[in-house]
């Protein structure tokens, strides 16, 4: 089944949309899966309205079909805050995860918060949750802290990059933005098996020089090493709209675990992307090139030991 | 002056500048929420590019153009100006500041043409001012960012806006950007000039081109290339040390005043929100 996809403008509300008809549902093969990418441009520091423009999402992607929706890095609250971090945070076990949650019940959920954890620290995080459960939640390791970015200042570092295992996408694995710059990220994942990876973004346009934003082809030149590397499905959700003057571009993609773009979203504009990738082409693709198979992960390990004796303990 | 033997890539895909400025525009006029945008159009390249890209991002109904003319301003301002009102269909008004300019320097007659026309400069942004509260629309501002890095422009003057377009393109970059969007010839083919005095030029005044001088500063800037080195490749070093006691001297300008610290929190030291806080 060659991959297709399906381009929707954001529901407004009260917008109406199609359901998919019997006969399409029926025929969908069990290898299918159908992601949605949620590329929203969420209100700085209104969580309230926000969440609301999560249901709205969530219900527009059900009526799609879809099996999962992402949204991008800190859907919750919007990118820029600052001194607002503190004011927009949530635990894990908060009312507004457990409404999010409930609202999306059979449909698999990818969303950006500020996570309040013990101690009263500060996490860039993004949980994912399937069937009810919120079964991981993934805290931005790579906090940039140059150039525009000032994270370091308001969040505290994640200290994992941890896998875990969901029904219909096997090993699933979560990079936040920076994350995805970093070999170490890749090299964790690699040694994870992860089948499909999540990568939830804010990224601001910068280089207006070329065809596309100079930061638009990165992120594609990465998510498309990442996919080969891994021989993973890896979805970017990039959001959109403007916070004091940073353009965020949208271009949310799909990339096969062969390396090409299945599907990219619009850039600058609001959309749900719904994406229709088949999970058999993971095994297709590692048949074809194994290189999971023959990844020395012993020998990483003792290397990295080697470094870390000269590096630090020497 | 030596000439620059490095190659700088100054270029832009106008195309894509023009959607994320429209887009940037219809976002900063709408969250807060307006509808519409007043700027103050000289029929030069900077005002003339923001109003095109005003138009296209809110409307020609809802962008109202002002020229605000002085005795000395020359007739190619108004000729300029008018072409562009022509060519957007845009809403215009006419509001010549002879009258209080004048009245004001009657009692200061030895005044300097610089205080003039920094007078002149903030006189429009007055007015400007007020007619944004008459046509209900933010002040849409037209500096570009080799006249920031400069300091090339009146603080409080026309360096006062509520949003800027194109504060983050340089001179030559808005010539491209000018083209691309049909601004009309006469427009692009004229000598930049902020019509302070009769036979004013930017070029003339300032001793170098916008072609060298956003060259260094796109390495400077942009690059982050070391004065010595840019010595090194070709630059002029008074050229170089000239440009960089400019954009140093000038920094007050692109600060809001510096606040006595006092407290445990203070604005804009470590009360840090966002301009867009909330919207």
């Amino acid at each position: 089944m060659p991959p297709s996809t399906k381009k929707k403008t954001p529901t407004t509300r009260g917008g109406r949309q199609p359901k998919p008809a019997a006969s399409e549902l029926a025929a969908r093969s069990p290898a299918e899966l159908r992601v949605a990418l949620a590329q929203i441009a969420p209100l700085l520091g209104d969580r309230t309205r926000n969440l609301d423009k999560h249901f709205e999402q969530i219900e527009a992607a059900k009526r799609e079909g879809a099996d999962l929706v992402v949204f991008p890095e800190l859907s919750l609250t919007g990118y820029f805050l600052r001194d607002m971090v503190p004011e927009v945070a949530l635990a894990r076990s908060s009312l507004e995860i457990a409404q999010l949650i409930e609202a999306a019940g059979s449909l698999s959920l990818v969303a950006g918060f500020v996570e309040e954890a013990g101690g009263h620290q500060f996490h860039n995080a993004a949980f994912y949750a399937e069937a009810g459960r919120l079964l991981h939640v993934h805290r931005k390791v790579y906090l940039p802290t140059y150039g525009l970015f000032e994270e370091q200042r308001y969040f505290s570092p994640g200290r994992r990059f941890q896998a875990f295992a969901a029904s219909r996408l096997g090993r699933v694995g979560m990079l936040i933005c920076e994350d995805l710059w970093h070999v170490s990220a890749a090299t964790v994942m690699q040694a994870e098996e992860v089948d499909v990876l999540i990568c939830v973004i804010n990224s601001p346009a910068r280089g207006v020089s070329g065809p596309k934003i100079a930061t638009a082809e990165t992120y594609e030149l990465l998510a498309r090493t990442m996919s080969q590397l891994l021989g993973a499905l890896v979805i970017v959700v990039n959001r959109v709209g403007f916070e004091d003057g940073l353009c965020f571009f949208g271009s949310s993609m799909a990339v096969g675990p062969d390396g090409r773009v299945i599907a990219q979203a619009p850039a600058f504009d609001e959309s749900l992307t719904v994406v229709r990738c088949d999970l058999h082409e993971l095994r297709r693709q590692r048949l074809i090139t194994p290189l999971g198979r023959d990844e020395q992960l012993l020998l990483t390990i003792e290397e990295l030991e080697r470094i870390k004796r000269r590096r630090y303990e020497d | 002056m030596k000439t620059d033997p490095i190659h700088v890539d100054l270029s832009i895909n106008p195309a894509l500048v023009e959607a994320i400025l429209v887009r940037f525009i219809r976002s900063e006029v709408t969250r807060t929420g307006f509808t519409r945008g007043v700027l103050g159009l000289s029929g030069g390249i900077d005002s003339s590019v923001v109003a095109y890209l005003a138009v296209r991002a809110l409307g020609a109904d809802n962008v109202l153009a002002v020229t605000m003319p002085y005795k000395t301003s020359s007739e190619a301002t108004r000729r300029d100006s008018q072409a562009v009102v022509a060519d957007l269909g845009v809403a215009t008004l006419d509001v010549p500041i002879t009258a209080q300019v004048d009245a004001y320097f009657a009692a200061f007659p030895d005044a300097t043409r610089m205080r003039l026309a920094n007078k002149c400069a903030r006189e429009r942004m007055t007015v400007l001012y007020d007619q944004s509260a008459a046509f209900e629309g933010l002040v849409i501002g037209t500096s570009n960012k080799t006249e920031l890095l400069l300091g090339y422009g009146t603080q409080f003057g026309d360096l006062a806006s509520a949003i800027n377009p194109i504060g983050d393109l340089y001179k030559t970059q808005l010539r491209a950007l000018a083209a691309h969007l049909g601004v009309p010839r006469a427009v692009l083919d004229k000598q930049p000039s902020g019509d302070l005095w009769v036979g004013q030029t930017d070029e003339g005044e300032l001793g170098f081109s916008y072609d060298e001088v956003d060259r260094l500063l796109v390495l400077l800037v942009d690059r982050r290339w070391q004065p010595a080195q840019l010595v090194d490749a070709g630059f002029a070093p008074e050229f170089v040390d000239r440009v960089l006691k400019m954009i140093r001297r000038n920094q007050y300008k692109r600060r809001l005043p510096v606040i006595a610290k006092l407290s445990e929190r203070t604005m804009d030291r470590d009360f840090r929100y966002p301009r867009d806080w909330g919207t």
